[in-house]
C-alpha cells in the first residue's frame, strides 16, 4: 500500500475528502454569515438553527408530500429563506438603532426557540434521510474510493459559492450590496429602498444555511441539534476569515475542514481542537482576521 | 419648484434649523451661503430626509416630501452631490457611476457625461473609487448623479478643497447643466464662485435664512454679505 509521511494514502485522502466536506458546510454557513453581517451588522446566531431548518424541510418535503431530494435543494432554501425574511420584517429590523449586542440576543433566542419547538415535535435522536439513488455508490479514483454523494456536495458547495461572490462582485445587483454596506443612508438618497435590500440580503443569507441544510440532510441525521453542533466552529471560520469578507469566509471555510481533515490523521485528538487553535492564532497575529480588512 | 417653509430639523438633543423658509424656481440656480455651522449641510440633508427629525414643509412640484424617506424623496427627482462626496471604495469607478438608479428619462447619457468629464472616461477601469483624486471624485460625485434623470440637484459645496483649474470646470458644468434644464440648490462658502453661476443667493446665520441677494446685487450688497459671511 502506498504510504505518504508514514500514513496509507487511503486513509490520508479520505480525511482531506471528510475535511473538504466539512469545508462546504464551513463555507456556505460563513458566507452567509458574512452576508448578513456586512449588511446588517448583526451577527446570526440563528444561522445554526436555519441550517438545521433546511434539512427538516427537506426532510418533511419528502416525508410528509413525496418531493425528493433535488426539488428540495430549491424548494427548501425558497421556503426557509421566506421564513428568514418574515422574522427580518417582523422582529430584526425593530433592532437596527439599538447596540449590536441586542441582535446578537435576539438571534441567540431565535435560535433556541426553533430548536426547542423541533425537539419538542422530533425529539433529538434524529431520523435518515436517504442519499438520492442517482448519487449512491463510490467512484474509484484511483489512490481512493470517493463516495458520490460526498463529491456531490463538495462540487455543488464550491459552485453555490462562486456565484455567491459573482453576484456580489460582479453584478449591479452586488455593486447596491457593497455600497449599502459602506454607507447605507447615501445609497438611500441615490433612491435604493435599502430596507428591503436589508431584508431580501437577509433572506439571501438564510437561503444558503437552509441550502446547506439540505445538503447535510443524508450525511448528519436530521436533528433538532445538528446546527448547534456545526455553528461553534463556523463563528471560528469567521472570525479567522475576517468577518464580513465573501471571499475569505469561502477559503477559510474549506482550507479548515481541511486542516481538521488532516489533524485527524495525525494526531486525532486534537482535530476538535485545531480550529480554535488557528483562530487565538490569528487573532494574535491579525485581529481582523486572515481576509479582513483594516480599518 | 422646490418650497421651503418653516423647515426644523435635530440631530439628537441639538435643535439645527429653527424655521428655514426659501424657494428655488424651475431652471434657477440658487446658492446657500453662509458661514460654518449655519445649516447649509443640514438644509441639504433635511431636504433628501437624511436627517433623524425634520418638521415644516418642504414642497417639491406641489408635493409635500416632509414625511418621506431618503429613497422616496430621491425618486421624486431630487438628487444630492453630498459634501463628503460619497465616493464608495468597494466600487470601481464605473460602478460608481452606475449605482444611483435612472429615476426617469431625460438624464445624461454615459458619452454626454465623459464629453462633459473627460477624465472619467480615462479613469473608469480604476479598481476603487477612492483612489481618484479629489478633484476627480468630485467630478464622478457630480456626473452620476447627472444620469439619473433627476432635474433638481443639490450640490453641497463641490468646490471645496479643489485647485483651481477643476474649480473653474465645476463652474462650466454648473452653467451647462443650467443650460439644460436642471434646477441646481448650491451651497457654497466661496461666493465669488457662487457668483459667477448663481441667480440668487440665500444667506443663512443660526438656522435660519436671514436674507436674500438676486446675483445682479451682489455688487451693490458687497459690505453687507461679508459682514455676513465674517470675510
Amino acid at each position: 500500500m502506498m504510504m505518504i509521511l508514514g500514513v496509507p494514502a487511503p486513509l490520508l485522502f479520505g480525511q482531506v475528502l471528510l475535511g473538504l466536506i466539512n469545508g462546504a458546510f464551513y463555507a456556505l454557513l460563513s458566507l452567509g454569515l458574512a452576508v448578513i453581517f456586512g449588511m446588517l451588522n448583526i451577527i446570526n446566531f440563528a444561522h445554526g438553527a436555519l441550517f438545521m431548518m433546511g434539512a427538516f424541510c427537506s426532510w418533511m418535503l419528502l416525508n410528509y408530500v413525496g418531493i425528493g431530494y433535488f426539488p428540495a435543494l430549491f424548494l427548501a432554501p425558497l421556503i426557509i429563506g421566506i421564513f428568514g425574511l418574515v422574522l427580518e420584517k417582523t422582529i430584526i429590523s425593530r433592532l437596527y438603532k439599538l447596540d449590536h449586542l441586542y441582535g446578537l440576543l435576539l438571534t441567540f433566542g431565535m435560535a433556541l426557540v426553533i430548536e426547542g419547538l423541533f425537539r419538542n415535535a422530533y425529539g433529538s435522536s434524529g431520523m435518515p434521510y436517504r442519499i438520492p439513488d442517482m448519487l449512491q455508490g463510490a467512484t474509484n479514483l484511483g489512490f481512493m474510493y470517493m463516495p458520490n454523494y460526498r463529491g456531490w456536495v463538495v462540487l455543488v458547495a464550491v459552485i453555490v459559492c462562486l456565484a455567491t461572490w459573482a453576484i456580489i462582485e460582479k453584478t449591479p445587483l452586488g455593486a447596491k450590496l457593497r455600497a449599502a454596506t459602506e454607507n447605507a443612508p447615501m445609497v438611500q438618497a441615490f433612491g435604493v429602498n435599502v430596507p428591503r435590500l436589508i431584508t431580501f440580503t437577509y433572506a439571501g443569507g438564510v437561503a444558503l444555511a437552509a441550502f446547506a441544510g439540505v445538503l447535510a440532510a443524508p450525511i448528519l441525521s436530521v436533528n433538532p441539534n445538528m446546527g448547534t453542533s456545526l455553528i461553534t466552529t463556523v463563528f471560528a471560520v469567521v472570525v479567522i476569515g475576517g468577518m464580513g469578507s465573501i471571499m475569505g469566509s469561502v477559503v477559510t471555510g474549506f482550507g479548515l475542514g481541511v486542516i481538521e481533515g488532516l489533524t485527524k490523521v495525525f494526531w486525532p485528538e486534537a482535530s476538535a481542537t485545531v480550529v480554535f487553535l488557528v483562530m487565538v492564532i490569528v487573532l494574535l497575529t491579525r485581529p481582523r482576521g486572515l481576509f479582513g480588512k483594516s480599518a | 419648484m422646490l418650497e421651503i417653509k418653516n423647515l426644523n430639523s435635530w440631530y439628537g438633543e441639538s435643535h439645527i434649523l429653527h424655521g428655514v423658509d426659501f424657494n428655488v424656481q424651475e431652471g434657477e440656480v440658487v446658492t446657500l451661503l453662509g458661514r460654518n455651522g449655519a445649516g447649509k449641510t443640514t438644509t441639504m440633508k433635511s431636504i433628501m430626509g437624511l436627517v433623524p427629525r425634520r418638521e415644516g414643509s418642504i414642497k417639491f412640484k406641489g408635493a409635500e416630501l416632509i414625511n418621506l424617506m431618503p429613497n422616496q424623496v430621491a425618486r421624486s427627482g431630487i438628487a444630492i452631490c453630498p459634501e463628503e462626496r460619497a465616493i464608495f471604495g468597494s466600487l470601481t469607478v464605473t460602478e460608481n457611476l452606475m449605482l444611483p438608479p435612472v429615476i426617469a428619462p431625460g438624464g445624461l447619457s454615459i458619452d454626454e457625461i465623459y464629453t462633459l468629464f473627460p477624465n472619467l472616461k480615462e479613469r473608469a477601469r480604476t479598481a476603487q473609487g477612492t483612489r481618484l483624486s479629489g478633484g476627480e471624485q468630485q467630478m464622478l460625485a457630480i456626473a452620476r448623479i447627472l444620469r439619473t434623470g433627476s432635474k433638481m440637484l443639490l450640490l453641497d459645496e463641490p468646490t471645496e478643497g479643489l485647485a483651481p483649474v477643476i474649480v473653474q470646470q465645476i463652474g462650466r458644468t454648473i452653467r451647462e447643466i443650467k443650460k439644460r434644464g436642471f434646477t441646481v440648490l448650491l451651497v457654497e462658502q466661496n461666493f465669488r464662485f457662487a457668483a459667477t453661476v448663481a441667480d440668487r443667493h440665500y444667506v443663512m446665520e443660526h438656522g435660519k435664512v436671514i436674507d436674500m441677494i438676486p446675483n445682479d446685487q451682489l455688487a451693490a450688497n458687497m459690505d453687507k454679505l461679508h459682514e455676513y459671511l465674517g470675510v
